[in-house]
């Protein structure tokens, strides 16, 4: 179960910004969802080792060798406001 | 020109090395077809283009159709979401430089659900794809539009991306091939991350034959992912045609009263047909495999919404307009430009990374998923291969489970345990069946899922088996 105020809790943590019927939805929702996944909250896995990854890898590592990258306005091209060789955005203060 | 859409990929790449078929007329033959699309399944297609040249290769003057997942330089690529709407990559994915490499040829980009997120193509910002067999069924998805192309003759072949089925469930419902390789077999590079544990790069196709065309071209280590590792020998084409000596397992578990009566017919017809060739039908037990789905819908979602928060308006993509500080603009980005289930998924990541339930849902399904791929080990210490139904049912209905998210994540109950193990599982055609409620037959895959790094012999019984069943219906030629 998970109620309206843990989901806008969650949303603030997710930068999602819900509308009023989302948050109605996404509670309802979400909560049988978790019902579900919480199937294997009560599975007793004492002792059994958490898998990250599935292939077994150990440091893999390739020489460190400069190579070119993305030049400056290439990489600056596809962001949606690209100012004086930087990404710019708006100001964490709305009133700066 | 309608011959040349007849052949499979290897005979056309042999009748273009023999110099029998020309590849100018080839590509013609297929971008017209493309151009033709009424299912909605591609989102671009290349321009006819007189200067591009030709590579020498095995793949030599192959159209390839392109989830558009996978980032390709100067051309649009949105993952099926409105935040990448107009978004231009400034690289290609490895995946698609290497087909490139082999000689293959980017024939369109296809549409898909948002992020990769969905079994349906519903999720899709861009509209849902249509299921070529009958326009008023889905597709599957997540990879829907590349099932569909391939399905319904707008591509020789296609690659798709699979985290917990989307490739696999897609070819079933569209009655074509889907391989989801070993991960770490396929770079994920230039590949836009869902769940970065489980996403893998793989083939759809007619037959089990361009599949493994594909795969070889495909697989291989790559510097830019550290996970690639490709797979030892490579792959050559399949030639086996018996099945002696090979045991196929069964798993008890998996014997559900959720598939559809046609379904498990067409899953215990196939069975008697491995005998027939041969091969062995075992019971296996994979005890775990009923917590897959709980342990995935916590996993792919958490690893989704940390992957998806570089999407905030700053560096691509697209931004709201409707101003604010920073982190206005970060909410009100996200809001406009994710859909209802990518939101969703992203909502139920973040609860479960968050403090405080870490351990009880990302710790234990991890540890869940531990249990799942011993499971497999234990298996495969007395069979060669897993065998199931690739999905429960045949092709849903377009809107039929879109106001139930949670009967939507258990269609993929039977993908969902291989993808965890990282195993490659591969789903071929096997028939047809009624649909629950009767219409018109549609397609039935049937699924063989092997150990890490077993795709050779994964795709030699594959291939045997596909002769065996000569599975010929095409869509739309299918009149009962």
């Amino acid at each position: 179960m998970i109620d309206r105020d843990q989901v806008l809790h969650v949303a603030r943590l997710a930068r999602l910004r819900l509308s009023e019927e989302e948050v109605e939805t996404m509670t309802g929702e979400l909560s049988g969802i978790l019902d579900h996944v919480d199937r294997i909250g009560r599975l007793d896995l004492e002792g059994v080792e958490p898998t990250s990854h599935v292939v077994e890898l150990e440091n893999v590592l390739r020489p460190d060798e400069p190579r070119p990258s993305l030049p400056r306005e290439v990489a600056l091209a596809p962001a949606p406001d690209p100012h004086e060789g930087a990404f710019r955005a708006p100001s964490p203060q709305a009133d700066a | 020109m309608s011959e040349l859409l007849e052949l499979s990929v290897a005979e056309a790449a042999a009748g273009i090395a023999a110099r029998e078929i020309s590849t100018g007329e080839y590509f013609e033959a297929w971008h017209a077809a493309a151009l033709g699309d009424e299912l909605n399944a591609y989102l671009w297609q290349v321009e006819e283009g007189n200067g591009y040249e030709v590579r020498e290769g095995p793949l030599k003057g192959i159209p390839v159709a392109v989830k558009d997942i996978f980032c390709t330089e100067g051309s649009p690529t949105t993952a099926g979401s409105r935040i990448l709407e107009g978004y231009l990559p400034p690289y290609t994915a490895t995946a698609v430089r290497r087909l490139d490499a082999a000689g293959a040829r980017v024939l369109g980009k296809t549409n898909m659900d948002e992020f990769a997120m969905g079994s349906s193509n519903e999720n899709s910002a861009y509209g849902p794809v249509l299921n070529p067999w009958d326009r008023k069924r889905v597709p599957g998805g997540s990879s829907g539009g590349s099932a569909a192309v391939v399905a319904g003759g707008l591509a020789p072949c296609a690659i798709g991306t699979d985290t917990g089925g989307s490739i696999r469930q897609p070819a079933s419902l569209c009655g074509i091939v889907g391989l989801k390789p070993t991960y770490g077999a396929i770079s994920r590079y230039g590949m836009i991350a869902f769940a970065s544990s489980l996403d893998q790069c793989g083939p759809l196709t007619r037959d089990v034959t361009d599949a493994a065309l594909l795969l070889a071209a495909l697989q291989g280590r790559d510097p830019c992912d550290s996970t690639s590792v490709g797979i030892e020998g490579g792959i050559v084409a399949p030639s086996r045609e018996s099945l002696e000596g090979l045991r196929f397992g069964v798993p008890a578990e998996l014997a559900r009263d959720e598939i559809d009566a046609g379904v498990r017919e067409v899953f215990e017809a196939t069975l008697t047909r491995i005998e027939d060739l041969g091969g062995e039908i075992a019971a296996v037990a994979l005890p775990s495999a009923e917590h897959g789905i709980s342990a995935y819908y916590v996993i792919a979602p958490a690893e989704a919404s940390s992957n998806l928060a570089r999407y905030d308006g700053v560096r691509y993509g697209m931004r709201s307009e409707s101003g604010g500080d920073l982190l206005e603009m970060y909410e009100t980005t996200r809001a406009e430009g994710f859909g209802p289930e990518v939101k969703r998924r992203i909502m139920l990541g973040t609860y479960a990374l968050s403090s405080g339930y870490y351990e009880a849902y990302y710790g234990q399904a991890q540890k869940v998923r531990t249990r799942i791929a011993a499971d497999f080990d234990t298996a495969f210490a007395g069979v060669d291969f897993v065998v199931t139904p690739t999905s429960p049912s045949v092709a849903f209905g377009l809107g039929e489970k879109t106001d139930d998210p949670l009967s939507m994540y258990l269609n993929d109950f039977f993908t969902v345990p291989m993808s965890l193990a990282g195993i490659p599982a591969i789903s071929i055609p096997a028939g047809l069946a009624e649909p629950p409620g009767g219409g018109a037959r549609l397609p039935v895959g049937f699924q063989i899922a092997a150990p890490a790094f077993g795709e050779q012999k994964l795709l030699e019984a594959a291939y045997a088996l596909e002769r065996e069943i000569g599975f010929e219906a095409r869509s739309g030629s299918d009149d009962g």
